[in-house]
């Protein structure tokens, strides 16, 4: 996982590298979770163009933080979501309530 | 009669950490089909989904027996896997897309949905108390 703090903008960029699954993600959380706390970004961004697999756990993980962004008074985009990682996302519905950018 | 060209069997405990290793392991064996990318990423995903159920739903506060028994036929695998543990109560219920007893701990309640759109048939049967078997099957190459 790479951390990105873009101080005068106050935009928190998370680029994920690992396997996103039930074991993983608690790691993943309780790192996110810290950076918005000690951060309150205005805009949080989840790269996921490095994720080579995922599955219903990155549902969860994407929800969650987009609540835990929200409590800080921020806003949760998801970017470089690819065709697999896409299907899962949409057959969710969260696309309908958190900003998801894909990739071809 | 299908023609059966391999069989797999395969137990573990219920660690997180068996997750990636089970579902590469499935992914491997299901190679000898010689399937596509796609194909064997949605098994990947699907075995992920079934294992990771019986790590956090059937076993929630002990360590219990995760198996797994996978068939390779001509132009179709199936995956059996199955646990010792809870069991579920209302499975039609369960199957429902979003549906979850695990709201606190992130679950969305998309396992099933996940394994039964990618998968070409997923079967569940369980008994409350006795445990739960998850059987899915997918064609390969059908094309
Ligand atoms: N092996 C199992 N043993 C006992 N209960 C299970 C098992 N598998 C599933 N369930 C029950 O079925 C429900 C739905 O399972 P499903 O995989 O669809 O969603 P989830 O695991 O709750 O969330 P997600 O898979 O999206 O993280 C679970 O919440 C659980 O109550
Ligand atoms: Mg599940």
């Amino acid at each position: 996982m790479k951390v990105n703090h873009y101080i005068k903008e106050k935009i928190l960029e998370i680029e994920l590298t690992e396997e996103i699954d039930h074991h993983s993600s608690e790691k993943i959380r309780l790192r996110i979770d810290y950076e918005i706390q000690r951060f309150s970004p205005k805009k949080v961004i989840i790269d996921l163009s490095k994720v080579k697999f995922m599955d219903s756990a990155g549902i969860g993980l994407i929800i969650g933080r987009y609540k835990v962004a929200l409590s800080y008074g921020g806003t949760l985009e998801v970017r470089n979501v690819s065709g697999k990682l896409k299907k899962i996302l949409e057959m969710s519905g969260i696309h309908k309530i958190i900003n998801i950018k894909t990739v071809a | 009669m299908k023609d059966l060209k391999n069989e797999l069997k395969l137990e573990f405990l219920s660690k997180s950490a068996n997750e990636s290793f089970a579902r590469v392991a499935i992914a491997a064996f299901a190679s000898q089909l010689d399937p596509t990318i796609e194909e064997i990423s949605d098994i990947k995903t699907s075995v992920s989904e079934a294992v990771t159920n019986c790590i956090i739903h059937a076993y929630p506060n002990s360590e219990g027996w995760v198996k797994i028994h996978s068939k390779l036929y001509e132009n179709e695998i199936e995956i059996e896997i199955s646990d010792t543990g809870e069991g579920i109560e209302n499975i039609d219920e369960a199957r429902e897309p979003l549906y979850t007893t695990k709201g606190n701990l992130e679950r969305s309640g998309m396992g099933f949905t996940i394994m039964e759109s990618f998968m070409d048939s997923l079967k569940v049967e369980s008994i409350v108390g006795l445990g739960t078997k998850v059987t899915m099957s997918k064609k390969i190459r059908k094309g």
